[in-house]
């Protein structure tokens, strides 16, 4: 309980159960926000789903007016002596409530494609993560070599980091039609979009990195004869490793947020493409259980990772503190 | 003899002078051949070194003192090969050296042991360097951590030690790559009083045990004392050879002589050479006499 507190200081330290306590929350309170807009028709519910459209022949059952609107539909039938449309307090069709986005969710691994897709979500959603594995491992097979050696070879840096640091601030989008005139239309030039989004941040984050390496340890492992290709391998590899794998998790989520321009481009395809058809159809329960998915897919990794990596540079993280 | 008449510090006892003369007669392991150093910033120019003159003889204990900014940081990473000479030239069994290299050892005041390596790893690092098979150099390294006293501590990680044992593991590991010279830059003083002098009585220990020549520098007149068989003296600005003082103290050293009168003598002559370089140094650190603190509180009782 003194962890709980203590959290809640400039750079306090937390106990294992605060840690546990605030984790369960992370997760727990915007479900419970997203639940009580979502059942509790006082918190918001602005609009009306119609169930009996009464005698107005403009309503239909299963149609959604704002309150106003109903109303003044009510009592317009009132005054005319016919029945009176029935509805019930509704939110927005683009709010749908956790228990509908949970059973498209579901559905999204045990049916196959909803209507207006021709992939299922799980379809789609595996090949965007193809594009993001090809991009990212093209861009990682350049940039990291390239960035370290950046880092370490001043006379490289400042041959290559000035145009990269251009390239960097042209937008990965604006090289769409050009990737497609040159790539064709199927998956190349996605990959191209993920690698140009990706390989000119990386370059310059790991050449930086690399910078950062303790120079006293540079100097004490000269003065043990190591120089040239032994210093590299040796010293600054190892010294940069954690530093690098980090740089490579954050830079994954670059990769992802590209992945939505290079699925639009060509012939469209993977979750960006699923998500705006069934938008289009107004399928929002889809809509947010493939975002959902993404979000998951994409904490889940990172989680992954971030342990993986604690385990490898245990050393790091005991003199980080 | 009058009581605290101390004795002239230049007067060495007689296994001490003729301990220097047998020094005298062996051969230079690290001469610095009129070394300068300027370092040229955008507006003006600091002259660290001017004309630096002297010579290490195999199996020598050089310490150099001076006051602060004197350049004895300077001149150790020139010695190392880590700063390049203005002018001058370094050599190393009368060769001269370019760049840093493992005939040159060296153990930083910051601790720069490789924190991904365990201890054993770490002392590994120069024999691999060298060229040894990795069995060969872990064999190596064993022996050497028997040295240092930390062969029970092979698998730790750096972390997981305290300054003094990381200290003990750096001495090792440059002493692996089997130097010429070892080059120690203030290597104890983040060290307690207590630990300090134990490392130092280990250095010494180990260097009656092998076939190392040392220059070892140090704010600490005790330690250089101490430890020294001569005492490099630097005045600042510029820096330059000031004093060269045999210290004379007999072999083995311990630390009952740092009650002795030789000691005394010698430390009150260094003192008051150091003190008298410190009217030329701009920035008054070294307050002393006449500085006025502001009350920033107001205080009710006396503390004296
Ligand atoms: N890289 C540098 N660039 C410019 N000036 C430097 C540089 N390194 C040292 N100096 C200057 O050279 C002089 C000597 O510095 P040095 O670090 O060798 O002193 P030092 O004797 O080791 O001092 P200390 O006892 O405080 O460690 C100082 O005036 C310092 O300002
Ligand atoms: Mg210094």
């Amino acid at each position: 309980m003194q962890g709980l507190a203590a959290s809640w200081r400039l750079y306090g330290r937390t106990d294992g159960v605060s840690r546990g306590v605030f984790g369960v929350l992370a997760v727990l309170l915007p479900l419970l926000a997203w639940s009580a807009v979502s059942y509790l028709p006082f918190v918001w519910h602005p609009q009306v789903l119609i169930t009996d459209p009464g005698g107005e022949d403009y309503l239909e059952s299963g149609m959604r007016m704002n309150r106003a609107d109903f109303s003044r539909a009510v009592s317009e039938m009132q005054s005319k002596n016919e029945p009176v449309p029935q509805g019930i307090a509704a939110n927005p069709v683009y709010l749908p409530s956790p228990g509908e986005v949970l059973t498209a969710f579901v559905h999204a691994f045990t049916s196959s494609a909803p209507t207006g897709a021709e992939h299922s979500i799980t379809q789609a959603f595996g090949h965007s993560i193809q594009i993001i594995f090809w991009g990212f491992l093209i861009s990682s097979l350049i940039g990291v070599p390239l960035g370290v050696m950046c880092g370490s070879l001043p006379g490289l840096a400042r041959l290559v980091e000035p145009s990269v640091d251009f390239f960097r601030y042209l937008p990965a989008p604006a090289f769409g039609a050009l990737a497609v005139a040159i790539l064709g239309i199927y998956d190349a030039p996605k990959i191209a979009i993920i690698v140009i989004g990706t390989l000119f941040q990386q370059i310059l984050v790991i050449a930086n990195t690399t910078r950062k390496l303790d120079f006293a340890l540079i100097e004490a492992s000269r003065t043990l004869g190591a120089k040239g290709l032994k210093l590299l391998f040796r010293v600054v590899i190892p010294g940069i490793l954690p530093d690098l794998y980090r740089d490579q998790r954050i830079l994954l989520g670059w990769a992802w947020t590209y992945l939505i321009v290079a699925e639009l481009i060509g012939t469209s395809s993977g979750i960006t493409w699923f998500i705006t058809q069934q938008a289009r159809y107004q399928h929002f329960d889809n809509v947010y259980a493939a975002m959902a998915i993404i979000g998951i897919a994409g904490l889940g990794t990172d989680m992954v990772l971030g342990l993986l990596g604690r385990r490898f540079f245990a050393w790091k993280r005991e003199i980080d503190g | 003899m009058t009581e605290h008449q101390l004795p002239d510090y230049r007067t060495l006892p007689a296994d001490v002078a003729e301990r220097m003369e047998q020094i005298r007669q062996r051969e230079y392991v690290l001469e610095i051949d009129h070394v300068g150093k300027v370092f040229a910033q955008k507006r003006h120019q600091t002259v660290a070194l001017e004309d630096i003159e002297f010579g290490v003889h195999r199996r020598e204990f050089v310490c150099v003192v001076g006051p602060s900014g004197c350049g004895k940081s300077t001149l150790i990473r020139i010695l190392a090969g880590l700063e390049e000479t203005t002018t001058g030239r370094i050599l190393v069994d009368g060769k001269p050296v370019n760049g840093p290299g493992p005939d040159r050892g060296m153990v930083f005041q910051k601790y720069t042991l490789f924190p991904w390596l365990d201890v054993c790893r770490n002392v590994m690092f120069g024999i691999e360097m060298g060229g040894a098979e990795r069995a060969e150099a872990r064999r190596q390294a064993m022996q050497w951590l028997q040295v240092v006293g930390l062969e029970q501590f092979a698998t730790s990680f750096p972390h997981q030690l305290s300054g003094g044992m990381q200290q003990r593991v750096a001495i090792a590991r440059a002493l692996a790559a089997r130097p010429r010279v070892l080059l120690m830059d203030e290597s104890f003083s983040a060290l307690d009083a207590q630990t300090r002098l134990k490392m130092q009585n280990y250095l010494m220990e180990i260097w009656r045990k092998i076939d190392i020549t040392i220059v070892f520098i140090t704010h600490d007149l005790d330690e250089a004392i101490y430890l020294a068989d001569r005492i490099l003296v630097l005045k600042p600005r510029p820096g330059r050879v000031e004093e060269v003082i045999e210290v004379p103290l007999s072999r083995p050293r311990r630390a009952a002589q740092m009650m002795s009168d030789e000691f005394l003598a010698t430390k009150a002559h260094l003192e008051g050479l150091i003190r008298s370089f410190g009217d030329t140094t701009e920035e008054t650190d070294e307050g002393e006499d006449d500085f006025t603190i502001p009350l920033l509180t107001l205080v009710t009782d006396k503390a004296e």
